[in-house]
């Protein structure tokens, strides 16, 4: 039921920043005390990445920015 | 005029302290007199020259400003006691419950008061609300008994709504309440929410009112010469008054008794000075009886200042009209009266290559058409056309002038329809001057507007900039819209008559002579050469195919099954005697007919193939073409529609008795079993719940059967009477009406329901007294077994209103109910946008989804809202390859 949460991998973020020219400020952001967080043991300011199944597209990716609560 | 852009980071509300109020002030307001006998304004009175200008030709006494350039000053009241405002009514209850009665600390340890500090600092500073904080903390603060600094015991504090406080038996007087407030340490304010640059709890009690401008609270002077002065003004006068009256009965040692009252009165009118609709509060009334509209009444609501003026505001260079239909005209078309293209106006700049053209316009002046209603010179300054000494301005004219020209043929114009709910509510058409004083638009484009012409309104706007008006040509022009962003197909096309026309048109065996064809096709304004004819018995003929053929483009390939398909299990495909499936090869109809599924909107099949393999222009133009076609086409063949196109024959109707006949009894038989026990429960389902549902499967299973009797006999009774049913062809074309329409028309209306159930209220035990206690039967549960053509007895019109009345009442309650969450959806989505990139971001640049609806697609180009369909491009090959093989 749950999508697939992964942390992404500091190179990996780099990219991503890069690929969308933003800041992680821009990223949507998660709450440190989010179920899915807490379970891959994600810190604030990791990016996880989200792959979701989607009707239309197969896969769909989703980045989001821990924060603390 | 230069504009410098400059960003808002942040808007900081806060308290007006007494000392910024006295600041600000240029007047101290004294007396409840405005004007004196002369008219002229008193001083130190509400409409004190210091404040500000309204009377046009005065100067401000404070900034020398004239109207339009004084923005206006405020003044002050000083209030004889101190009153509490409304506003901040509930917050001084919960900060009073939370701080000491005598020392005025708030009722908690030093150690989690530094806590919480802690807390809301870090809220702070990451910049998130720290509401919850705070109200945790006077909930806490709230369950104290005993001080910890002074070891008082604290009392209950009551809340009598809207602004009196009692402590234990005690009123507290909003002086009281200020003292308590003021002993609040600044420490203890930032834990209680407070920003200390901006606020102190104890600027919430009013020691001094601040007079807003006159510019905010005209006076109008009405045709008789008298004066009327705002709902403002009159609240105002109002405080002064009673603040007089009870400054000098302090002052002349009143009785305590006398100078509360009063005291309350100044409460009174104070609270309703802000807001005129607090609960427990009568209203203040103008003499007329009307209540005042005061300061919250002012901002509130759908007609209040945010929602009539700042997030919508009314526009110049706009026309309203009713619209009416007009089938000749092109879908990016509006037909506009000359009325409102004279009055409508589009800025032309002049140049030495129109002025020739231009001072035609100006000579004609604001009232003969086409001409302008004023020229503007390079300065800015403006001349009106609407007198006759034009030929000295037609002289003065000269490149750079700016003459404002009266709308004429082919100008880009913005349309729309409320409510506005999507996109294609506001389109841009190309303006067509005609006689008359209705807007005139293309059937076509009905759909996207959800227009009618039962007396709708239609709002047109001309567009003044050059910018704009290429946009809108280019992102707004109706062709472009044709393919709708909500299902990825047209929604744009043709309606009613149109598709039964074509489908008329193209049925098997309709045929044209050489003359029908060429009037057919001159009068759609097709110039394309006629095919070879069809020879049959030497007699040369054309089919509605063929015209229609015509107007394709030479390469297209389709095959679509018709809306007349009847899904038989074995589908004949060319073969179809009915012609329902379509095989389009090179450009020319082979097989099947035209109906909803080839143009219509929502469902155009062909249509869709064209904008999306051949773009715009050639949709609208084979629309266009199209539509002039079919019309003609049933025109010529003749159509109409009566009351005797749900005749049904003797037999028919015998025959539908027999299965109402048959169900009734069902129903009873079903009943019976029910009560003897012997019905078998459906799992999940209760016995009743079990007995319900067959029942009305029963009963909806016969209303089918009865309306298919009436389709076969309607469809056999059109062969043997060589008439046709003009309803069942409407319906079975698509054009309009469902054969469900049809059948209640005809043969049975079918079960009532009531909240999905059949109708169960009433007296107790039964629904109405004609019937026995408990009588579970089809009749006395609502369903009706007249058509609309037999008529419906007195029981069933009964039961088909309550049906019908919770229809109403579901539409209007959807409506309002959809319009709300629409206002909500936009407000929370209206800035966000697709970027270049395909995400989706908002204005600070924030990513709300990495590719538009996931996948990035746009769904007006999607195969109805798939972004591949795999089946349809090898259709479209295999297609090809046929075409190819037949060539
Ligand atoms: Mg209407
Ligand atoms: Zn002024
Ligand atoms: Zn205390
Ligand atoms: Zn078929």
């Amino acid at each position: 039921m749950v999508p697939k949460h992964e942390i992404l991998p500091k190179e990996e973020v780099e990219r991503v920043l890069e690929k969308y020219n933003i800041t992680k400020g821009q990223i949507p952001k998660i709450l440190e005390s989010d179920p899915m967080v807490k379970k891959i043991k994600a810190k604030p300011g990791d990016v996880i990445k989200i792959t979701r199944k989607s009707k239309t597209a197969g896969e769909s990716i989703y980045y989001r920015v821990v924060v603390s609560d | 005029m230069r504009i410098i852009p400059k960003r808002i980071e942040k808007v900081k509300f806060g308290l007006l302290s007494p000392d910024y109020i006295r600041k600000i002030a240029e007047s101290k307001i004294i007396t409840a007199d405005t004007y004196d006998e002369d008219g002229y304004p008193i001083e130190g009175g509400l409409m004190d020259p210091k404040l500000g200008v309204v009377d046009p030709g005065l100067k401000c006494k404070t900034c020398g400003g004239r109207v339009g350039e004084c923005p206006g000053h405020f003044g002050r009241i000083e209030l004889s006691r101190p009153v509490i405002h409304v506003g901040y009514a509930k917050a001084i209850n919960k900060i009073l419950r939370a701080i000491c009665r005598k020392c005025g600390r708030l009722l908690l340890p030093p150690d989690k008061i530094e806590e919480y500090r802690k807390n809301i600092r870090k809220y702070r500073k990451v910049g998130r609300n720290e509401d919850p904080i705070v109200e945790d903390l006077l909930k806490n603060a709230k369950m104290t008994k005993r001080c910890y600094y002074c070891d008082e015991e604290q009392e209950e504090i009551k809340f009598d709504k809207p602004t009196t406080f009692i402590e234990g038996k005690n009123r507290l007087s909003p002086t009281d309440v200020r003292e308590r407030l003021e002993r609040i340490t600044d420490e203890d304010a930032e834990v209680m929410g407070f920003d200390l640059e901006v606020a102190r709890p104890e600027w919430m009690v009013l020691t001094v009112l601040p007079v807003p401008p006159v510019t905010v609270r005209p006076s109008i002077t009405l045709e008789s010469g008298e004066r009327s002065e705002d709902d403002l003004t009159h609240k105002l006068v109002d405080i002064l008054r009673i603040n007089q009256r009870l400054m000098e009965n302090i002052e002349a040692g009143a009785p305590q008794l006398i100078i509360e009252d009063l005291w309350e009165l100044l409460q009174y009118h104070i609270t309703t000075y802000f807001n005129n609709e607090v609960a427990g509060v009568p209203p203040a009334r103008h003499r007329s009886g009307r209540p005042l509209k005061t300061l919250t009444q002012r901002l509130k609501g759908k007609e209040g200042r945010f929602r009539s003026n700042l997030s919508g505001k009314r526009v110049n260079f706009s026309a309203r009209t009713v619209i009416s239909p007009d089938p000749n005209i092109s879908i990016n078309e509006v037909g506009v009266p000359e009325l409102v293209a004279r009055e409508l106006t589009i800025p032309v700049r002049v140049t030495p290559q129109n002025i020739e053209y231009v001072k035609k316009l100006v000579k004609n002046g604001s009232r003969i058409y086409p001409g302008a209603n004023y020229v503007e010179r390079p300065d800015g300054s403006r001349v009106s056309l609407n007198i006759k000494r034009t030929e000295e301005i037609i002289e003065k004219i000269e490149p750079g002038w700016i003459v404002h020209r009266h709308l004429q043929d082919g100008d880009i114009v913005l349309f729309n329809r409320q409510p506005s709910l999507h996109r294609m509510s506001i389109m841009a058409h190309e303006v067509r001057v005609m006689p008359y004083k209705t807007f005139r638009l293309n059937l076509c484009v009905c759909p996207p507007y959800n227009a009618d012409f039962d007396g709708d309104e239609m709002n047109l706007h001309a567009i003044q900039g050059e910018e704009a008006r290429a946009e809108a040509r280019v992102l707004m022009r109706v062709q472009e819209q044709i393919l709708s962003p909500r299902f990825g197909g047209p929604i744009i096309g043709g309606i009613h008559d149109y598709i039964s026309g074509a489908y008329l048109m193209t049925r098997p065996g309709v045929r044209f002579t050489r003359e029908e064809a060429h009037q057919l096709l001159y009068a759609a304004g097709i110039t394309e050469e006629l095919p070879d004819p069809i020879v049959e018995n030497g007699a040369e003929f054309y089919t509605g195919l063929q015209l229609f053929s015509l107007l394709l483009p030479k390469d297209i390939n389709l095959t679509y099954r018709a809306k007349i398909c009847k899904k038989h299990e074995v589908c004949k495909k060319e073969d179809c005697p009915y012609g329902a499936y379509v095989v389009i090869r090179n450009g020319e109809i082979l097989s099947g007919v035209l109906d909803e599924k080839s143009f219509g909107a929502f469902a155009g099949e062909l249509l869709d193939r064209i904008v999306k393999d051949y773009g715009t222009d050639a949709a609208r133009e084979f629309l266009d073409k199209a539509t002039k076609l079919a019309i003609n086409g049933i025109t010529k063949i003749g159509f109409s529609t009566g009351i005797d196109d749900e005749d049904l024959t003797t037999e028919a109707r015998e025959r539908i008795e027999e299965i109402l006949d048959n169900a009734e009894k069902k129903v009873e038989e079903l009943i019976e079993a029910y009560n003897e026990g012997i019905l078998e429960q459906l799992p999940g389902r209760t016995l009743e719940e079990t007995l319900e549902m067959r029942i009305m499967q029963t009963l909806s299973e016969a209303r089918d059967k009865t309306g298919n009797i009436a389709n076969e006999y309607l469809e056999k009774s059109s062969e043997e009477l060589g008439r046709e049913n003009s309803a069942r062809i409407m319906a079975i074309s698509g054009a309009r009406g469902s054969l469900l329409n049809l059948t209640q028309m005809a043969a049975c209306i079918g079960q009532q329901a009531v909240r999905g159930e059949r109708i169960m209220r009433g007296y107790v035990g039964r629904t109405l007294p004609h019937f026995k206690r408990g009588d579970k039967g089809a009749r006395a549960k609502g369903f009706v077994r007249s058509s609309y053509k037999k008529g419906l007895d007195p029981l069933e019109y009964f039961f088909h209103s309550m049906g019908g009345r919770e229809g109403l009442v579901d539409t209007a309650v959807r409506t309002s109910q959809s319009g709300y969450m629409q206002r909500r959806l936009i407000n929370a989505l209206q800035d966000l946008k697709v970027e270049y990139d395909n995400t989706v971001r908002d204005t600070r640049g924030i990513i709300v989804e990495f590719a538009h609806g996931e996948d990035g697609a746009d769904p007006s180009r999607t195969d109805w809202g798939k972004v591949v369909n795999v089946s349809k491009i090898i259709h479209s090959i295999v297609d090809q390859r046929e075409s190819e093989n037949v060539s």
